[in-house]
Protein backbone atom coordinates (compact mmCIF):
# COMPACT_ATOMS: atom_id res chain seq x y z
CA UNK A 1 0.00 0.00 0.00
CA UNK A 2 1.64 3.52 -0.31
CA UNK A 3 1.12 5.27 2.94
CA UNK A 4 0.91 8.61 1.43
CA UNK A 5 -3.09 7.58 -0.03
CA UNK A 6 -4.28 7.79 3.86
CA UNK A 7 -3.01 11.51 4.00
CA UNK A 8 -4.74 12.76 0.84
CA UNK A 9 -7.47 15.14 1.60
CA UNK A 10 -11.15 14.54 1.59
CA UNK A 11 -10.36 10.22 2.18
CA UNK A 12 -11.61 8.61 5.64
CA UNK A 13 -10.70 5.27 4.69
CA UNK A 14 -7.91 3.29 2.56
CA UNK A 15 -9.45 -0.51 1.71
CA UNK A 16 -5.74 -2.46 0.69
CA UNK A 17 -5.95 -6.10 -1.00
CA UNK A 18 -2.01 -7.19 -2.17
CA UNK A 19 -1.55 -10.38 -4.45
CA UNK A 20 0.50 -10.57 -7.26
CA UNK A 21 -2.44 -11.15 -9.36
CA UNK A 22 -2.97 -7.66 -8.52
CA UNK A 23 0.06 -6.06 -9.58
CA UNK A 24 -0.81 -5.37 -13.02
CA UNK A 25 -4.37 -4.07 -13.13
CA UNK A 26 -5.97 -7.10 -14.90
CA UNK A 27 -9.28 -6.69 -15.08
CA UNK A 28 -10.26 -10.51 -14.10
CA UNK A 29 -8.78 -10.11 -10.62
CA UNK A 30 -9.76 -6.42 -9.82
CA UNK A 31 -13.66 -6.48 -10.67
CA UNK A 32 -14.65 -9.66 -8.36
CA UNK A 33 -12.97 -7.96 -5.70
CA UNK A 34 -14.22 -4.82 -6.47
CA UNK A 35 -17.93 -6.09 -7.05
CA UNK A 36 -17.37 -7.95 -3.53
CA UNK A 37 -16.13 -5.08 -1.47
CA UNK A 38 -18.76 -2.09 -2.91
CA UNK A 39 -21.48 -5.32 -2.25
CA UNK A 40 -20.43 -6.25 1.37
CA UNK A 41 -19.47 -3.06 2.60
CA UNK A 42 -22.67 -1.15 1.12
CA UNK A 43 -21.26 1.43 -1.06
CA UNK A 44 -23.62 3.50 -3.42
CA UNK A 45 -21.16 4.66 -5.43
CA UNK A 46 -18.13 3.12 -7.44
CA UNK A 47 -15.42 5.88 -9.02
CA UNK A 48 -12.42 5.33 -10.59
CA UNK A 49 -10.46 8.09 -13.52
CA UNK A 50 -11.86 7.25 -17.17
CA UNK A 51 -7.62 6.13 -17.36
CA UNK A 52 -6.81 3.34 -19.32
CA UNK A 53 -7.18 1.50 -16.41
CA UNK A 54 -10.30 3.02 -15.27
CA UNK A 55 -12.08 2.12 -18.57
CA UNK A 56 -10.85 -1.15 -18.51
CA UNK A 57 -11.88 -2.68 -15.19
CA UNK A 58 -14.60 -0.26 -13.82
CA UNK A 59 -17.15 -1.39 -17.04
CA UNK A 60 -16.55 -5.40 -16.23
CA UNK A 61 -16.95 -4.83 -12.11
CA UNK A 62 -20.43 -2.29 -13.38
CA UNK A 63 -21.84 -5.49 -15.35
CA UNK A 64 -21.31 -7.57 -11.78
CA UNK A 65 -22.55 -5.29 -10.01
CA UNK A 66 -25.42 -5.39 -12.97
CA UNK A 67 -25.01 -1.31 -12.71
CA UNK A 68 -25.19 1.37 -15.72
CA UNK A 69 -21.59 2.74 -15.87
CA UNK A 70 -21.73 6.73 -16.32
CA UNK A 71 -18.43 7.42 -18.10
CA UNK A 72 -16.06 9.70 -18.49
CA UNK A 73 -18.18 12.71 -16.14
CA UNK A 74 -17.63 16.29 -16.50
CA UNK A 75 -19.48 17.40 -13.54
CA UNK A 76 -21.61 16.27 -10.80
CA UNK A 77 -25.11 17.44 -10.03
CA UNK A 78 -26.24 15.51 -7.59
CA UNK A 79 -25.45 12.04 -6.14
CA UNK A 80 -27.27 10.82 -8.93
CA UNK A 81 -26.93 13.31 -11.97
CA UNK A 82 -23.69 13.83 -13.65
CA UNK A 83 -22.76 15.93 -16.88
CA UNK A 84 -20.73 14.01 -19.98
CA UNK A 85 -19.82 14.28 -23.09
CA UNK A 86 -20.74 12.62 -26.04
CA UNK A 87 -20.39 12.85 -29.65
CA UNK A 88 -16.55 13.63 -29.37
CA UNK A 89 -17.50 16.37 -26.73
CA UNK A 90 -19.86 18.12 -29.34
CA UNK A 91 -22.82 17.92 -26.91
CA UNK A 92 -22.80 17.60 -23.21
CA UNK A 93 -25.83 15.11 -21.87
CA UNK A 94 -27.15 15.73 -18.54
CA UNK A 95 -27.91 11.87 -17.35
CA UNK A 96 -29.86 10.68 -14.22
CA UNK A 97 -28.91 7.03 -13.29
CA UNK A 98 -32.22 4.96 -11.16
CA UNK A 99 -29.60 2.40 -10.56
CA UNK A 100 -28.73 1.50 -6.22
CA UNK A 101 -24.78 1.11 -7.38
CA UNK A 102 -23.19 3.76 -9.82
CA UNK A 103 -20.59 3.57 -11.01
CA UNK A 104 -18.81 6.43 -12.88
CA UNK A 105 -15.57 6.89 -14.44
CA UNK A 106 -14.65 11.02 -14.11
CA UNK A 107 -12.64 13.06 -16.87
CA UNK A 108 -9.28 13.93 -14.65
CA UNK A 109 -9.21 17.54 -16.87
CA UNK A 110 -12.67 18.35 -15.14
CA UNK A 111 -12.40 18.26 -11.71
CA UNK A 112 -9.73 20.34 -9.28
CA UNK A 113 -6.89 18.17 -7.33
CA UNK A 114 -7.29 16.44 -3.72
CA UNK A 115 -4.70 17.96 -2.07
CA UNK A 116 -1.87 15.14 -1.22
CA UNK A 117 -1.82 16.29 2.36
CA UNK A 118 -3.77 17.12 5.34
CA UNK A 119 -6.28 13.82 5.47
CA UNK A 120 -6.06 11.12 8.05
CA UNK A 121 -7.73 8.28 6.96
CA UNK A 122 -7.45 4.51 7.98
CA UNK A 123 -5.49 1.73 6.43
CA UNK A 124 -7.59 -1.32 6.41
CA UNK A 125 -6.57 -4.43 5.00
CA UNK A 126 -9.12 -6.58 3.03
CA UNK A 127 -8.77 -9.92 1.87
CA UNK A 128 -7.40 -10.93 -1.36
CA UNK A 129 -9.72 -13.16 -3.50
CA UNK A 130 -8.20 -15.96 -4.75
CA UNK A 131 -10.06 -16.73 -8.39
CA UNK A 132 -7.27 -17.48 -10.79
CA UNK A 133 -7.04 -15.21 -13.53
CA UNK A 134 -7.23 -15.99 -16.76
CA UNK A 135 -5.21 -13.66 -18.23
CA UNK A 136 -1.41 -12.72 -17.38
CA UNK A 137 0.48 -9.84 -17.66
CA UNK A 138 3.85 -10.27 -20.36
CA UNK A 139 4.73 -6.61 -20.31
CA UNK A 140 5.12 -3.25 -21.21
CA UNK A 141 6.84 -0.69 -23.36
CA UNK A 142 6.10 2.58 -21.54
CA UNK A 143 7.66 5.88 -23.23
CA UNK A 144 10.64 7.34 -21.47
CA UNK A 145 10.58 10.76 -21.24
CA UNK A 146 11.94 13.17 -19.09
CA UNK A 147 9.02 15.91 -20.26
CA UNK A 148 6.10 16.58 -18.60
CA UNK A 149 3.14 14.37 -18.29
CA UNK A 150 0.84 14.88 -21.30
CA UNK A 151 -2.32 13.91 -19.52
CA UNK A 152 -1.24 16.54 -16.34
CA UNK A 153 0.91 19.17 -18.31
CA UNK A 154 0.07 22.77 -17.71
CA UNK A 155 1.58 23.47 -21.38
CA UNK A 156 1.56 21.51 -24.44
CA UNK A 157 2.98 21.49 -27.77
CA UNK A 158 1.31 19.31 -30.33
CA UNK A 159 2.59 18.46 -33.86
CA UNK A 160 0.37 17.59 -36.97
CA UNK A 161 0.85 16.36 -40.87
CA UNK A 162 2.21 19.46 -42.16
CA UNK A 163 5.53 18.32 -39.89
CA UNK A 164 6.42 15.84 -43.04
CA UNK A 165 8.65 13.66 -40.64
CA UNK A 166 9.72 12.08 -37.34
CA UNK A 167 12.81 14.18 -38.20
CA UNK A 168 11.50 17.37 -38.31
CA UNK A 169 9.04 16.51 -35.13
CA UNK A 170 11.59 16.48 -33.16
CA UNK A 171 13.37 19.23 -34.57
CA UNK A 172 10.99 22.16 -34.79
CA UNK A 173 8.26 20.78 -32.12
CA UNK A 174 10.30 19.06 -29.23
CA UNK A 175 12.60 22.29 -28.74
CA UNK A 176 9.99 24.12 -28.37
CA UNK A 177 8.30 22.15 -25.68
CA UNK A 178 11.23 22.15 -23.64
CA UNK A 179 11.72 25.78 -24.07
CA UNK A 180 7.99 26.48 -22.46
CA UNK A 181 8.77 23.62 -20.26
CA UNK A 182 5.44 21.72 -22.06
CA UNK A 183 4.32 18.14 -23.00
CA UNK A 184 4.97 17.19 -26.57
CA UNK A 185 1.84 16.02 -27.84
CA UNK A 186 0.65 14.57 -31.89
CA UNK A 187 -2.53 15.08 -34.27
CA UNK A 188 -3.71 11.28 -35.05
CA UNK A 189 -2.31 12.04 -38.67
CA UNK A 190 1.34 12.67 -37.23
CA UNK A 191 0.94 9.57 -35.48
CA UNK A 192 -0.19 7.35 -37.89
CA UNK A 193 2.59 8.84 -40.61
CA UNK A 194 5.27 7.69 -37.58
CA UNK A 195 6.23 11.21 -37.07
CA UNK A 196 5.34 10.81 -33.04
CA UNK A 197 4.18 7.82 -31.39
CA UNK A 198 0.61 6.45 -30.09
CA UNK A 199 1.02 7.50 -26.35
CA UNK A 200 1.32 11.39 -27.83
CA UNK A 201 -2.02 11.19 -29.84
CA UNK A 202 -5.01 14.22 -28.44
CA UNK A 203 -7.97 13.41 -29.86
CA UNK A 204 -11.06 11.28 -29.24
CA UNK A 205 -9.50 8.06 -29.75
CA UNK A 206 -6.10 9.32 -27.49
CA UNK A 207 -5.34 11.07 -24.41
CA UNK A 208 -8.54 14.18 -23.35
CA UNK A 209 -6.31 17.36 -22.18
CA UNK A 210 -7.07 20.71 -21.01
CA UNK A 211 -3.68 22.56 -20.15
CA UNK A 212 -2.91 26.43 -19.67
CA UNK A 213 -2.02 26.61 -23.07
CA UNK A 214 -2.32 24.41 -25.90
CA UNK A 215 0.04 24.74 -29.06
CA UNK A 216 -1.09 23.51 -32.25
CA UNK A 217 1.26 23.43 -34.94
CA UNK A 218 0.70 22.08 -38.54
CA UNK A 219 -2.85 20.49 -37.26
CA UNK A 220 -5.90 21.45 -39.55
CA UNK A 221 -8.18 20.79 -36.61
CA UNK A 222 -10.30 17.81 -37.44
CA UNK A 223 -13.15 17.29 -34.89
CA UNK A 224 -11.73 14.55 -33.65
CA UNK A 225 -8.73 16.24 -32.42
CA UNK A 226 -10.73 18.88 -31.29
CA UNK A 227 -11.90 16.47 -28.93
CA UNK A 228 -9.08 16.57 -27.11
CA UNK A 229 -8.38 19.45 -26.59
CA UNK A 230 -10.89 22.14 -27.00
CA UNK A 231 -11.00 22.77 -22.99
CA UNK A 232 -7.55 24.30 -23.15
CA UNK A 233 -7.19 27.65 -21.88
CA UNK A 234 -5.60 29.32 -24.50
CA UNK A 235 -5.05 27.87 -27.38
CA UNK A 236 -2.80 28.66 -29.96
CA UNK A 237 -2.75 27.90 -33.75
CA UNK A 238 0.43 28.07 -36.56
CA UNK A 239 -0.86 27.07 -39.53
CA UNK A 240 -0.34 28.23 -43.20
CA UNK A 241 -4.07 27.32 -44.43
CA UNK A 242 -5.72 30.17 -43.25
CA UNK A 243 -8.93 28.21 -43.59
CA UNK A 244 -7.97 25.34 -41.80
CA UNK A 245 -10.46 24.32 -38.85
CA UNK A 246 -8.23 24.87 -36.15
CA UNK A 247 -8.40 28.67 -35.85
CA UNK A 248 -12.19 28.75 -35.13
CA UNK A 249 -11.51 27.90 -31.65
CA UNK A 250 -8.01 29.59 -31.95
CA UNK A 251 -7.73 32.22 -29.13
CA UNK A 252 -4.25 33.40 -30.83
CA UNK A 253 -4.51 32.63 -34.84
CA UNK A 254 -0.68 32.81 -36.37
CA UNK A 255 -1.39 32.16 -40.67
CA UNK A 256 2.64 31.33 -41.19
CA UNK A 257 4.87 28.47 -42.67
CA UNK A 258 5.63 26.96 -39.74
CA UNK A 259 9.15 26.48 -40.62
CA UNK A 260 10.03 29.73 -40.16
CA UNK A 261 7.59 30.25 -37.54
CA UNK A 262 8.77 28.18 -34.94
CA UNK A 263 12.31 28.96 -35.18
CA UNK A 264 11.35 32.13 -34.67
CA UNK A 265 8.98 31.92 -31.70
CA UNK A 266 11.64 29.35 -30.10
CA UNK A 267 14.10 32.23 -30.44
CA UNK A 268 11.73 34.90 -28.72
CA UNK A 269 10.41 32.86 -26.45
CA UNK A 270 14.32 31.47 -24.83
CA UNK A 271 15.03 35.21 -24.58
CA UNK B 1 -17.32 -38.97 -46.80
CA UNK B 2 -14.85 -37.07 -44.81
CA UNK B 3 -13.75 -37.90 -41.27
CA UNK B 4 -15.30 -35.26 -39.07
CA UNK B 5 -12.48 -32.92 -37.59
CA UNK B 6 -11.41 -33.03 -33.58
CA UNK B 7 -12.35 -29.47 -33.69
CA UNK B 8 -13.47 -27.00 -36.37
CA UNK B 9 -11.74 -24.15 -35.04
CA UNK B 10 -12.73 -20.50 -34.05
CA UNK B 11 -16.22 -19.25 -34.21
CA UNK B 12 -15.77 -15.63 -34.25
CA UNK B 13 -18.36 -13.12 -33.22
CA UNK B 14 -18.47 -9.11 -34.30
CA UNK B 15 -20.56 -6.61 -33.07
CA UNK B 16 -21.17 -3.44 -35.10
CA UNK B 17 -23.05 -0.87 -34.28
CA UNK B 18 -25.07 2.04 -36.82
CA UNK B 19 -23.99 5.37 -35.88
CA UNK B 20 -24.00 9.08 -36.94
CA UNK B 21 -20.88 9.30 -39.46
CA UNK B 22 -17.93 10.41 -37.83
CA UNK B 23 -17.72 13.20 -40.48
CA UNK B 24 -21.13 14.63 -39.67
CA UNK B 25 -21.13 17.89 -37.58
CA UNK B 26 -23.78 16.57 -35.17
CA UNK B 27 -27.02 19.10 -34.04
CA UNK B 28 -28.67 18.86 -30.74
CA UNK B 29 -32.83 18.26 -31.61
CA UNK B 30 -35.18 21.11 -30.63
CA UNK B 31 -36.42 19.35 -27.89
CA UNK B 32 -32.74 19.57 -26.01
CA UNK B 33 -33.32 15.21 -25.38
CA UNK B 34 -30.92 14.37 -27.59
CA UNK B 35 -29.17 14.67 -31.18
CA UNK B 36 -30.41 14.83 -34.63
CA UNK B 37 -29.29 11.24 -35.85
CA UNK B 38 -31.63 11.37 -39.11
CA UNK B 39 -28.44 12.12 -40.89
CA UNK B 40 -25.93 9.85 -42.63
CA UNK B 41 -25.05 7.12 -41.08
CA UNK B 42 -22.84 4.23 -40.99
CA UNK B 43 -20.98 1.65 -39.15
CA UNK B 44 -18.91 2.93 -35.85
CA UNK B 45 -15.49 2.79 -37.31
CA UNK B 46 -13.83 0.80 -34.51
CA UNK B 47 -16.10 -1.53 -35.46
CA UNK B 48 -14.77 -1.48 -39.14
CA UNK B 49 -11.32 -2.45 -37.49
CA UNK B 50 -12.88 -5.50 -35.86
CA UNK B 51 -14.25 -6.91 -39.12
CA UNK B 52 -11.55 -6.11 -40.42
CA UNK B 53 -9.34 -8.59 -37.87
CA UNK B 54 -11.43 -10.90 -38.75
CA UNK B 55 -11.57 -11.37 -41.83
CA UNK B 56 -7.66 -10.98 -41.57
CA UNK B 57 -7.71 -14.01 -39.16
CA UNK B 58 -9.27 -16.02 -41.54
CA UNK B 59 -6.43 -14.76 -44.65
CA UNK B 60 -4.23 -16.22 -42.63
CA UNK B 61 -5.46 -18.91 -40.99
CA UNK B 62 -7.73 -20.32 -43.53
CA UNK B 63 -8.79 -23.80 -42.17
CA UNK B 64 -8.96 -22.59 -38.41
CA UNK B 65 -11.69 -19.88 -39.15
CA UNK B 66 -15.33 -21.82 -39.23
CA UNK B 67 -17.49 -19.08 -39.27
CA UNK B 68 -17.03 -15.23 -38.60
CA UNK B 69 -20.98 -13.66 -37.74
CA UNK B 70 -21.81 -10.18 -37.64
CA UNK B 71 -23.74 -9.05 -34.91
CA UNK B 72 -26.12 -5.66 -34.64
CA UNK B 73 -28.57 -4.66 -31.70
CA UNK B 74 -30.43 -1.53 -33.40
CA UNK B 75 -33.39 -0.41 -35.65
CA UNK B 76 -34.26 -2.08 -38.81
CA UNK B 77 -31.62 0.49 -40.50
CA UNK B 78 -28.72 -1.54 -38.76
CA UNK B 79 -29.30 -4.10 -41.22
CA UNK B 80 -26.89 -1.50 -43.85
CA UNK B 81 -24.01 -2.37 -41.26
CA UNK B 82 -24.54 -6.30 -41.32
CA UNK B 83 -24.62 -5.87 -45.01
CA UNK B 84 -21.44 -3.75 -45.40
CA UNK B 85 -19.75 -6.15 -42.56
CA UNK B 86 -21.13 -9.16 -44.63
CA UNK B 87 -19.27 -7.51 -47.73
CA UNK B 88 -16.20 -7.20 -45.99
CA UNK B 89 -16.31 -11.29 -45.64
CA UNK B 90 -18.28 -12.06 -42.54
CA UNK B 91 -19.99 -15.10 -43.39
CA UNK B 92 -23.45 -14.44 -41.84
CA UNK B 93 -25.50 -11.96 -39.99
CA UNK B 94 -27.91 -12.05 -36.98
CA UNK B 95 -29.96 -8.90 -36.53
CA UNK B 96 -31.54 -7.83 -32.97
CA UNK B 97 -33.55 -5.90 -33.84
CA UNK B 98 -35.40 -2.96 -31.84
CA UNK B 99 -37.93 -0.34 -32.05
CA UNK B 100 -36.41 3.02 -33.89
CA UNK B 101 -36.57 4.95 -30.85
CA UNK B 102 -35.67 2.25 -28.01
CA UNK B 103 -32.30 3.56 -25.85
CA UNK B 104 -30.08 0.50 -25.21
CA UNK B 105 -27.08 1.22 -22.77
CA UNK B 106 -24.02 -0.53 -22.89
CA UNK B 107 -24.97 -3.17 -20.11
CA UNK B 108 -28.10 -4.13 -22.10
CA UNK B 109 -25.82 -4.53 -25.17
CA UNK B 110 -23.85 -6.77 -23.10
CA UNK B 111 -26.86 -8.80 -21.79
CA UNK B 112 -28.06 -9.10 -25.29
CA UNK B 113 -24.45 -9.99 -26.85
CA UNK B 114 -24.33 -12.38 -24.27
CA UNK B 115 -27.45 -13.72 -24.56
CA UNK B 116 -27.01 -14.00 -28.57
CA UNK B 117 -23.76 -16.07 -27.76
CA UNK B 118 -25.63 -18.69 -25.56
CA UNK B 119 -28.21 -19.36 -28.33
CA UNK B 120 -25.05 -19.54 -30.58
CA UNK B 121 -23.24 -21.96 -28.79
CA UNK B 122 -26.06 -24.02 -28.05
CA UNK B 123 -26.63 -24.54 -31.69
CA UNK B 124 -23.20 -25.63 -32.26
CA UNK B 125 -22.43 -28.46 -29.06
CA UNK B 126 -19.12 -29.02 -30.02
CA UNK B 127 -17.31 -28.88 -26.67
CA UNK B 128 -13.65 -27.98 -28.54
CA UNK B 129 -15.36 -25.33 -30.42
CA UNK B 130 -13.59 -22.01 -29.63
CA UNK B 131 -15.43 -18.57 -29.32
CA UNK B 132 -14.39 -15.25 -29.67
CA UNK B 133 -16.24 -11.35 -29.83
CA UNK B 134 -14.60 -8.82 -31.37
CA UNK B 135 -16.16 -5.24 -30.27
CA UNK B 136 -15.01 -1.83 -31.56
CA UNK B 137 -13.30 -0.48 -27.68
CA UNK B 138 -16.10 2.54 -27.96
CA UNK B 139 -19.25 3.51 -30.10
CA UNK B 140 -18.38 7.38 -31.21
CA UNK B 141 -21.99 8.24 -30.81
CA UNK B 142 -22.12 7.53 -26.83
CA UNK B 143 -18.11 7.89 -25.83
CA UNK B 144 -18.97 5.18 -23.17
CA UNK B 145 -16.14 2.40 -23.40
CA UNK B 146 -18.25 -0.34 -21.46
CA UNK B 147 -20.00 -3.00 -23.41
CA UNK B 148 -17.06 -5.22 -24.65
CA UNK B 149 -15.36 -5.19 -21.14
CA UNK B 150 -19.43 -5.93 -19.66
CA UNK B 151 -20.17 -8.53 -22.01
CA UNK B 152 -17.09 -10.66 -21.08
CA UNK B 153 -18.14 -10.07 -17.66
CA UNK B 154 -21.50 -11.19 -18.31
CA UNK B 155 -19.77 -14.25 -20.23
CA UNK B 156 -17.30 -15.01 -17.41
CA UNK B 157 -14.78 -14.75 -20.28
CA UNK B 158 -11.33 -13.05 -20.50
CA UNK B 159 -10.89 -9.68 -21.93
CA UNK B 160 -8.16 -7.90 -24.15
CA UNK B 161 -9.57 -4.13 -24.16
CA UNK B 162 -8.02 -1.18 -26.29
CA UNK B 163 -5.93 -4.07 -28.77
CA UNK B 164 -3.24 -2.81 -31.29
CA UNK B 165 -1.68 -6.12 -32.50
CA UNK B 166 -3.40 -9.53 -31.75
CA UNK B 167 -0.98 -13.22 -31.90
CA UNK B 168 -2.89 -16.75 -31.95
CA UNK B 169 0.05 -18.48 -30.70
CA UNK B 170 -1.52 -21.37 -30.43
CA UNK B 171 -4.38 -23.65 -31.82
CA UNK B 172 -7.52 -22.24 -32.22
CA UNK B 173 -9.41 -24.10 -30.07
CA UNK B 174 -10.73 -23.92 -25.88
CA UNK B 175 -8.15 -23.29 -23.60
CA UNK B 176 -5.08 -21.89 -26.67
CA UNK B 177 -3.48 -18.96 -25.83
CA UNK B 178 -3.50 -15.87 -27.23
CA UNK B 179 -1.09 -12.62 -27.28
CA UNK B 180 -2.58 -9.15 -27.48
CA UNK B 181 -0.63 -5.89 -27.16
CA UNK B 182 -3.12 -2.96 -25.69
CA UNK B 183 -2.94 0.89 -26.03
CA UNK B 184 -2.54 1.91 -22.38
CA UNK B 185 -1.83 5.22 -20.92
CA UNK B 186 1.73 6.31 -21.99
CA UNK B 187 2.63 3.39 -24.13
CA UNK B 188 2.07 -0.33 -24.76
CA UNK B 189 1.31 -3.95 -22.84
CA UNK B 190 1.00 -7.44 -23.32
CA UNK B 191 -0.61 -9.81 -22.75
CA UNK B 192 -1.55 -13.41 -22.79
CA UNK B 193 -5.22 -14.49 -22.60
CA UNK B 194 -7.27 -17.52 -23.08
CA UNK B 195 -9.48 -18.80 -25.85
CA UNK B 196 -12.74 -17.63 -25.16
CA UNK B 197 -11.94 -14.27 -25.04
CA UNK B 198 -13.44 -10.92 -25.65
CA UNK B 199 -10.91 -8.23 -27.94
CA UNK B 200 -12.21 -4.85 -28.26
CA UNK B 201 -9.96 -2.95 -30.94
CA UNK B 202 -8.14 0.34 -31.19
CA UNK B 203 -7.63 2.23 -34.03
CA UNK B 204 -3.66 0.98 -34.80
CA UNK B 205 -4.61 -2.46 -35.07
CA UNK B 206 -5.75 -2.79 -38.67
CA UNK B 207 -6.84 -0.32 -42.19
CA UNK B 208 -10.17 -1.60 -42.77
CA UNK B 209 -10.73 -2.72 -46.33
CA UNK B 210 -13.69 -1.35 -48.55
CA UNK B 211 -16.14 -3.38 -49.46
CA UNK B 212 -15.50 -4.37 -52.76
CA UNK B 213 -19.24 -4.24 -55.72
CA UNK B 214 -18.88 -7.75 -56.64
CA UNK B 215 -18.25 -8.58 -52.47
CA UNK B 216 -21.71 -6.23 -51.68
CA UNK B 217 -23.64 -8.16 -54.63
CA UNK B 218 -22.54 -11.62 -52.93
CA UNK B 219 -23.53 -10.00 -49.47
CA UNK B 220 -27.25 -10.11 -50.07
CA UNK B 221 -27.16 -13.95 -50.71
CA UNK B 222 -25.42 -14.45 -47.49
CA UNK B 223 -27.50 -15.54 -44.30
CA UNK B 224 -29.21 -13.33 -42.48
CA UNK B 225 -30.83 -14.15 -38.85
CA UNK B 226 -33.20 -11.58 -37.22
CA UNK B 227 -33.94 -11.87 -33.50
CA UNK B 228 -35.92 -9.86 -31.02
CA UNK B 229 -35.44 -8.76 -27.81
CA UNK B 230 -38.84 -11.30 -26.95
CA UNK B 231 -36.94 -14.24 -28.63
CA UNK B 232 -34.04 -13.48 -25.99
CA UNK B 233 -36.31 -13.27 -22.92
CA UNK B 234 -34.73 -9.69 -22.42
CA UNK B 235 -37.76 -7.16 -22.89
CA UNK B 236 -37.09 -6.01 -19.23
CA UNK B 237 -33.45 -6.85 -18.77
CA UNK B 238 -32.57 -4.43 -22.18
CA UNK B 239 -34.71 -1.16 -20.55
CA UNK B 240 -32.73 1.75 -19.96
CA UNK B 241 -31.41 2.82 -16.56
CA UNK B 242 -30.39 5.99 -16.98
CA UNK B 243 -32.77 9.10 -18.08
CA UNK B 244 -31.34 12.02 -20.15
CA UNK B 245 -32.80 15.19 -18.82
CA UNK B 246 -30.78 17.28 -21.23
CA UNK B 247 -28.36 17.54 -24.20
CA UNK B 248 -26.82 20.63 -24.90
CA UNK B 249 -23.96 22.36 -26.90
CA UNK B 250 -20.73 22.49 -24.81
CA UNK B 251 -19.77 26.14 -24.09
CA UNK B 252 -18.29 28.20 -27.16
CA UNK B 253 -14.76 29.17 -27.47
CA UNK B 254 -14.45 32.62 -28.56
CA UNK B 255 -11.96 31.60 -31.07
CA UNK B 256 -10.95 33.26 -34.39
CA UNK B 257 -8.32 35.99 -32.92
CA UNK B 258 -5.60 36.11 -35.35
CA UNK B 259 -2.06 37.81 -34.87
CA UNK B 260 0.17 39.18 -37.59
CA UNK B 261 3.58 38.07 -36.43
CA UNK B 262 5.43 36.07 -34.42
CA UNK B 263 6.28 38.85 -32.25
CA UNK B 264 2.72 39.64 -31.84
CA UNK B 265 1.95 36.24 -30.67
CA UNK B 266 4.56 36.04 -28.13
CA UNK B 267 3.51 40.20 -26.22
CA UNK B 268 -0.25 38.88 -26.70
CA UNK B 269 0.98 35.37 -24.57
CA UNK B 270 3.05 37.21 -22.28
CA UNK B 271 0.00 39.54 -21.37
CA UNK B 272 -1.96 36.71 -20.70
CA UNK B 273 0.74 35.47 -18.34
CA UNK B 274 1.00 32.12 -20.51
CA UNK B 275 4.44 32.27 -21.13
Amino acid sequence: MHSSSTRVSGLSKVLHASGDKYASSLPEPLAPLLQELVSSKGYTHLIAGHTAVGRDVLPRAAALLDSSQVSDIVAVHSEDTFERPIYAGNAIAKVKTSDKIKVITVRGTAFDKAALEGGSAQAEAVDAKDAESPTTFLGEKINQSSRPDLATAPRVVSGGRALKSAENFEKYIEPLADALNAAVGASRAAVDAGYADNALQVGQTGKIIAPELYVAVGISGAIQHLAGMKDSKTIVAINKDEEAPIFQIADLGLVADLYNAVPELLEKVKK
Amino acid sequence: MLPTPAHQGLSLLVGVKRCVDYAVKIRIRPDGKGVDTDVKNSMNPFDEIAVEEAVRLREKHKDEISRIAAVSIGPAKAADVLRQALAMGADDAIHVEVGKDAVLEPLAVSKILAAVTAKEMEKNADEKEAWAWHLGKQAIDDDASQTGQMLAAKLNWPQATFASKLDFKGKFAKGEKVEVTREVDGGLATVETTLPFVLTTDLRLNEPRYASLPNIMKAKKKPFQKLTLKDLGLEEDAKPRLETLEVKEPPKRQGGAKVGSVDELVSKLQEAGRI
